[in-house]
């Protein structure tokens, strides 16, 4: 128990600062460190970090980089939690090297170039040895070039578009493939689907993520697709989609419209008489998040394709979900961002005890070895490919009033591919 | 030589603060602080074009732009355009389905460079293009407006619409413009590593020299008799008009040479920051720009770069101390500004600086000799 004392404290602006320790801490400390030092044989940090990252015998600074202010707050919050609550329970597991981790947050402000300054006084000012941090393609494309130019590591929770693989990002959310595929031959099947209309939010990752649906569509399944639109982010106005929807009678509405628009869109759809007693509709876009701004009853018996869901019955979601109610409140819904952040922190710690080394070219080179994998996901089971992004299971949810899914479908452990073959 | 010094500088005060400035950012600046701060220094520094932009327009002129985003943004853009072309060669873009188009073009299934894109791939034309494109589009929106006798209010409101409309179409129009990731993944100018620390340093240079040119430029406009007009434009605009001038083209061609300064400064940006997004041609950033110009004082040419700085200074650090409170203490510090010192740090240092000289001359007069003859002349210039 005694271990606790190293965790960092937390002062009232949130911020994860170090208070010097008292007398009486430290000489708790001596015997813990000492015990922890002949347990995982402590060695000094010259050894452990020959780049001049920021780690001492006791510590290593690691950042966080996620918007607190700004339109995407709202969905940052949960990735952030999520990944404290995980470096938390590593500094009182004994923390990475016998070292305990701390943090330094930055607000990316939903604003690219903030990411992108915030990013490299991370890197180049607090010397951090890995980043956790970006939610959407645009803050992450801005401070991609930032991570390649200084040799940072970033995980970057998102579930996104795919064609991208950098040597310095882990991407522990699932690209394209992974996600549609899966989906749309389970609609296929399940629901003897054949004709489709695509929607989706007017930027990179619907678009791209369309794009292979319909080759998908056209191509495997033999199926037609009978509408693409998109809408401008933020857009409240879905009235001409439904129109058209209604007038060519799609056996699927597959949707990717993202944050603050998904209101109107399900509001309105269900208004329009569209519900799911008589149509099927699945979304690529919809988290447990976001059903609490929609409102469960907006959207019973419709699918979203995700890789985790908040309801997903086994002893490792279990504890998670107990463990994050508990530091944040047990009102607090868990979306598939919110776990894939989670998965961050200790993907990193798996690699670092594995290289002996903080320095992030030999942390790289064990990630990319192919056998760093994590047991106690919630999800399940996630292992890393050597392509930086990880094999998951894709499963379908069908959402209930309660604001909650129940889980009706669940592949197999489904291999990434960034860069499809076909699909571009 | 008194050409230079009062119409260039602005007499004893302006070459002052000029100096000062200078010495400033060439000097101390580069000295105390490390790259990745002096970096920033140049990011902000490139805001201050704009709001020098705003000294000129609605300072001097009287006509309030809310759209120098859209001027920022376009001269960004054009550099943009230039640099993603270098970045998308054919070897670079080898795994793409159309290899040789930029990245963003061939997630949007497009298979050919648009035409308007391929001029960019000059350096001369793109450098021709920050400067022309963004006059030549204030222009325009100036001869519809400022013939129309349409001012005030309804032009502030009229540019603002503008802004929305471009950011609406770089956003709907991702195909051809990047959509709201904007032009990301800039690293060579010309085959030479714009990321390295060296032309990090070299950009910093290159945009304080031009800060000081434009400066200078806007000095000499400003005392030229086109000064005096835009002043008496701002006052009594009918009574220039009454007077056989026609307004509507001093107007216009201040609005077109605020759209110019504006543009260099978007320019100097994607080349320091290394990417260019509809972020910055927006309501949000052209009111920031504003904020910018009232902070520092809407008269004053110098006062503006030091409210740019420390406006941005502000949001940095507040934002690096405190991630959760920092949007409430910069909307102190404006309420703050406003209240107490509506013309800005430049209405602040007047208001101490000159009392304090005053003193300080009064102590030294009597040791110094009077000369008749040279204050007479003086006078006499300043007529």
């Amino acid at each position: 128990m005694s271990v606790n004392l190293f965790t960092p404290q937390k002062s009232s602006t949130g911020r994860v600062i170090r208070k010097p320790r008292s007398l009486l801490k430290s000489l708790c400390a001596i015997p813990v460190s000492l015990v922890l030092a002949t347990h995982i044989g402590l060695v000094s940090a010259a050894d452990v970090n020959t780049t001049g990252l920021a780690v001492t015998d006791t510590e290593v600074t690691v950042g966080i980089l996620h918007s607190l202010t700004g339109t995407m707050a709202i969905s940052e919050t949960g990735a952030q939690q999520a990944e404290k609550l995980a470096i938390k329970q590593i500094n009182e597991m004994g923390g990475i090297l016998g070292r305990q981790i701390k943090i330094v947050q930055e607000d990316g402000a939903s604003d690219w170039p903030t990411f992108a300054e915030k990013s490299r006084k991370l890197l180049v000012q607090d010397k951090v040895a890995a980043v956790f941090g970006a939610w959407t393609s645009a803050s992450r494309k801005a401070i991609l070039p930032v991570f390649e130019k200084e040799n940072g590591l970033l995980y970057y929770p998102t579930f996104y578009e795919g064609l991208e693989q950098s040597k310095n990002v882990i991407y522990t959310g699932q690209e394209a493939t992974q996600q549609i595929l899966d989906g749309l031959n389970w609609v296929a099947k399940e629901k003897k689907a054949k004709t489709f209309y695509l929607i989706g939010s007017d930027y990179i990752w619907p678009r791209t993520s369309m794009k292979i649906a319909r080759k998908h569509i056209e191509n495997v399944l033999g199926g037609k697709v009978v509408g693409e639109e998109y809408k401008p982010l933020g857009d409240t106005q879905f009235g001409s989609v439904i129109n058209k929807i209604r007038l060519r009678k799609p056996d699927v509405i597959y949707a990717a419209v993202v944050g603050g628009s998904n209101v109107a869109w399900f509001k309105q759809l269900k208004a329009a008489g569209i519900t799911s007693k008589k149509q099927t509709l699945l979304t690529i876009s919809v988290t447990e998040d976001e059903v609490l701004g929609i409102g469960g009853e907006n959207l019973e018996g419709f699918y979203s394709i995700m890789k985790y869901f908040q309801s997903q019955d086994n002893a490792n979601n279990k504890a998670f979900v107990a463990a994050f109610k508990e530091m944040w409140g047990k009102d607090s819904v868990i979306g598939d961002v919110t776990q894939a952040a989670y998965l961050g922190p200790w993907l990193w710690k798996a690699a670092v005890e594995k290289a002996g080394s903080f320095d992030i070219d030999k942390v790289v080179a064990a990630s990319e070895e192919g056998d760093i994998e994590l047991t106690t996901a919630p999800e399940g089971y996630v292992k890393l490919d050597p392509n930086h992004h990880l094999w998951s299971k894709a499963r379908v949810g069908q959402w209930m009033k309660n604001g909650q899914a129940k889980v009706v479908y669940e592949s197999e452990l489904i291999k990434p591919d960034p860069f499809p073959e076909g699909y571009q | 030589m008194s050409f230079i010094y009062d119409k260039l500088l602005g007499g004893k005060s302006g070459a002052l603060g000029l100096l000062v400035l200078s010495i400033l950012i060439l000097v101390v600046f580069p000295l105390a602080l490390d790259g990745f701060r002096l970096n920033l220094i140049g990011k902000y520094l490139t805001y201050a074009f704009a709001a020098m932009s705003l000294v000129l327009l609605w300072g001097y002129g009287g006509t309030l732009s809310l759209g120098q985003g859209i001027f920022f943004g376009l001269g960004g853009y054009c550099m943009a355009m230039f640099l993603k072309l270098e970045a998308s060669s054919p070897e670079n873009t080898a795994i793409q389905s159309t290899p040789g188009i930029p990245d963003f073009m061939d997630w949007n299934q497009i298979t050919e460079l648009p035409w308007f894109w391929e001029p960019f791939s000059s350096f001369g034309f793109t450098i021709a293009a920050i400067l022309i494109v963004p006059a030549l589009f204030a222009y325009i929106i100036g001869v519809a407006m400022f013939k129309r006798r349409v001012g005030g209010v309804y032009f502030a409101i009229i540019t603002q619409v503008i802004a929305v409309i471009l950011t609406v179409l770089i956003v709907g129009q991702q195909g051809f413009t990047g959509g709201i990731n904007g032009i990301t993944d800039l690293r060579t100018l010309n085959g030479w590593d714009m990321t390295s620390d060296s032309a990090k340093y070299l950009f910093y240079y290159i945009n304080c020299a031009l800060l000081i040119t434009v400066i200078v430029l806007s000095r000499f406009i400003l005392t030229s008799k086109f000064g005096r007009l835009l002043l008496a434009i701002r006052d009594k605009e009918d009574r220039v008009r009454f007077s056989g001038y026609d307004v509507a083209n001093f107007k216009i061609f201040i609005f077109c040479f605020a759209a110019l300064v504006s543009a260099i400064g978007g320019a100097m940006f994607t080349l320091q920051v290394g990417f260019m997004s509809p972020s910055f041609v927006g309501i949000v950033p052209s009111i920031e720009m504003v904020i910018f110009a009232a902070v520092g004082g809407r008269m004053s040419l110098i006062g503006v770069v030091y409210g740019t700085l420390l406006i941005n200074f502000g949001k940095t650090t507040f934002s690096e101390s405190f991630p959760e409170l920092w949007l409430f203490l910069m909307g102190g510090t404006f309420i703050a500004v406003v209240m107490f010192f509506p013309n800005g740090l430049a209405g602040l240092w007047e208001e101490y600086s000159t009392p304090l000289m005053k003193k300080i001359r009064a102590k030294i007069q009597p040791s110094v000799t009077a000369k008749p003859s040279s204050s007479s002349y003086e006078t006499k210039e300043s007529k």
